[in-house]
């Protein structure tokens, strides 16, 4: 049962081979028993699962349900869920319980999906580990000494030990794709707007795009069929006609052009990463693809302009929490200024610290245009990058990640090292395209390799596509890890 | 590039973060490392290129000025650290 697409899920639902409550109650009891070791979900409410699943059933029964009905979905703790504890993985939201739902959670709940859980995340998903989150570190369900990734890692490794159908999460530098590497599973980040912001607790506004995280290319259209669409709370949502994103999963691939940026195939990746993603590119060749050298000059620039850009956004948007409103307050203070000085110390972790003090350096008095409108004309120069890229081919390719997952605290000490490890993913966020990774075999330590695919604007459906043509013939995505099934 | 602990200190108050002068420090080291990291980007000639904010450079959406939300004042008090009669409570900031 817990190998099965969202597709086959939803059949049996319909077939009454099993229910939604059952189904439900099979991955909380999975839950129960995988979760203390891998520390995936921080928040979990059967009840409310459970009532959710009833009501699914019962519109089962009367025959108006959707693709997602009564298919438990897991939750990243950074989607506002009413009812539900909100914490973003950050003590400064210990006790939030959110007052209303993100568009992406009314979505889902108005399919007939269930809240499965709220999954474990880096620190208002500033992260490449999933070390900075208050509620204690994910661990890579193929090596238990080493990080799932971050910032989705509870969703990377809750879809990898098979603890919910398929799950959401939200990428600003890498976040999905980076995770969904690490963990052997697949994930997309869709083009910039597509996907409503309303109740994704911000980060870095310009770059924050949620999606899905999955087993394998089809399920990710369909869960994309749920989250995509115009919001208007949201003033960067897209107004764009409503997509199947599953329209051409069938397509064949004789004739695509893939571009391979030599930026991304110098020194800096593995060569355990290259082998698995040089055997995934002769894999399309037979599949009828074929291979265009492009060129990418300012990707080399993308993780300086990211660490000004990102930051100066989150200094902004994370001085809404000043104890006052909602979150932590700090329980001693001498007046107004010593509250919210204490309550942001105390409810802030390090990283998300950090950032906000370069954000703030960057934004002050006389340094705005040295930092934050030169970090903007760059970001031009790497999405005018793309454009010129994208006139010799279809889709690009490369590694997602430079190395398979690392050990637990080898990066700890030195924050620009963890930065280095989002190189290959950033410049997609810069420029706003949409990018997924998809498994493409295993390197040292038996630890998973992702293959990274970009496509151009709203190419979504293209993307998903060519990794589903992939994945009907290799067996990577179906590999799971030991002692989980 | 590197900071002193003037800058950091300034940063942290600006910030409206509380810190101790051995967190002072340990931030002025790390700071330091990733502002060498964002260096690289100062040489880059950008003469004529237009600042880039957003990946569609959309217009911001603009909408008919009326009330759109309900009052949902008691769900939102419900999760507040301090209120009373219906207003967030702070220490007192006018003698």
């Amino acid at each position: 049962m817990f190998n099965k697409s969202l597709r086959q899920l939803a059949a049996d639902l319909r077939a009454k081979q099993i229910s939604s409550v059952e189904l439900t109650q099979l991955y909380l009891d999975r839950i129960a028993q995988h979760n203390p070791a891998l520390n995936a979900y921080v928040t979990l409410d059967s009840d409310k699962s459970l009532a959710q699943a009833r009501a699914a059933d019962a519109r089962l029964a009367k025959g108006d349900a959707t693709e997602l009905t009564g298919i438990p979905i897991a939750q990243k703790d950074i989607f506002c869920a009413q009812g539900w504890l909100t914490t973003c993985g950050s003590k400064m939201l210990h006790n939030f319980i959110s007052p209303y739902d993100a568009h992406v959670i009314s979505q889902f709940n108005s399919a007939g999906a269930i809240n499965l859980g709220k999954t474990n995340m880096d620190e208002f998903a500033m992260g490449s580990s999933n070390e900075t989150s208050h509620y204690g570190s994910v661990k890579n369900p193929w090596d238990t000494a080493r990080v799932p990734g971050g910032s989705s890692g509870g969703t990377a490794a809750a879809v990898a030990a098979r603890l919910c159908a398929a799950a959401t999460g939200t990428d600003t530098g890498g976040s999905i794709r980076q995770p969904a590497a690490l963990c052997g599973i697949s994930g997309l980040k869709p083009t910039y707007g597509v996907v409503s912001r309303y109740g994704m607790i911000a980060f870095a506004s310009s770059l924050d795009q949620a999606g899905p995280m999955g087993r394998n290319a089809e399920d990710l259209a369909l869960m994309l069929n749920t989250m995509a669409g115009f919001d208007e709370r949201d003033s960067t949502s897209l107004q764009r006609d409503k997509e199947d994103y599953a329209r051409d999963l069938d397509k064949p691939l004789h004739g695509l052009r893939i571009g391979l940026p030599k930026e991304f195939f110098a020194a800096g990746m593995g060569s355990d990463v290259a082998k698995a993603v040089e055997a995934a590119l002769a894999e399309y060749k037979k599949l009828g693809a074929t291979v265009v050298d492009i060129s990418l000059p300012n990707s080399r620039l993308s993780i300086p302009v990211y660490y000004v850009l990102a930051p100066a956004e989150a200094s902004s948007n994370l001085s809404r929490f000043d104890g006052v409103r909602y979150g932590y307050r700090a329980p001693d203070y001498s007046d107004l200024n010593d509250m919210y000085e204490k309550s942001r110390a105390q409810g802030f972790g390090s990283e998300v610290k950090r950032r906000i003090m370069i954000g703030t350096y960057v934004l002050s008095h006389g340094y705005y245009d040295a930092y934050y409108l030169q970090a903007q004309k760059i970001r031009r120069l790497i999405a005018q990058d793309f454009v010129e890229a994208y006139k010799h081919c279809d889709i690009i390719m490369g590694p997602t990640s430079p190395s398979t997952a690392f050990k637990l605290g080898e990066k700890g000490d030195d924050p620009v090292q963890m930065y280095l490890s989002d190189i290959y993913t950033i410049a997609v966020n810069l420029a706003g395209l949409p990018g997924m990774s998809i498994p493409c075999g295993f390197g040292d330590n038996n630890m998973p390799v992702g293959l990274q695919i970009i496509g151009n604007y709203f190419d979504e459906a293209r993307m998903l596509n060519v990794a589903h043509q992939y994945q009907l013939a290799t067996d990577w995505h179906s590999r799971a890890p030991q002692g989980i099934l | 590039m590197s900071l002193s602990t003037q800058d950091v200190e300034k940063v942290a108050r600006l910030a409206r973060l509380a810190m101790t002068d051995s967190e002072i420090e340990t931030a002025r080291d790390q700071l330091s490392g990733i502002f060498e990291l964002i260096a690289e980007m100062q040489a880059v000639d950008t003469n004529g290129v237009e600042p880039m904010s957003h990946s569609q450079d959309l217009a911001q959406r603009l909408r008919a000025d009326i009330v759109t939300e309900s009052n949902q004042r008691e769900a939102f008090q419900a999760i507040a650290p301090q209120t009373e009669a219906g207003l967030y409570l702070v220490p007192q900031v006018i003698e």
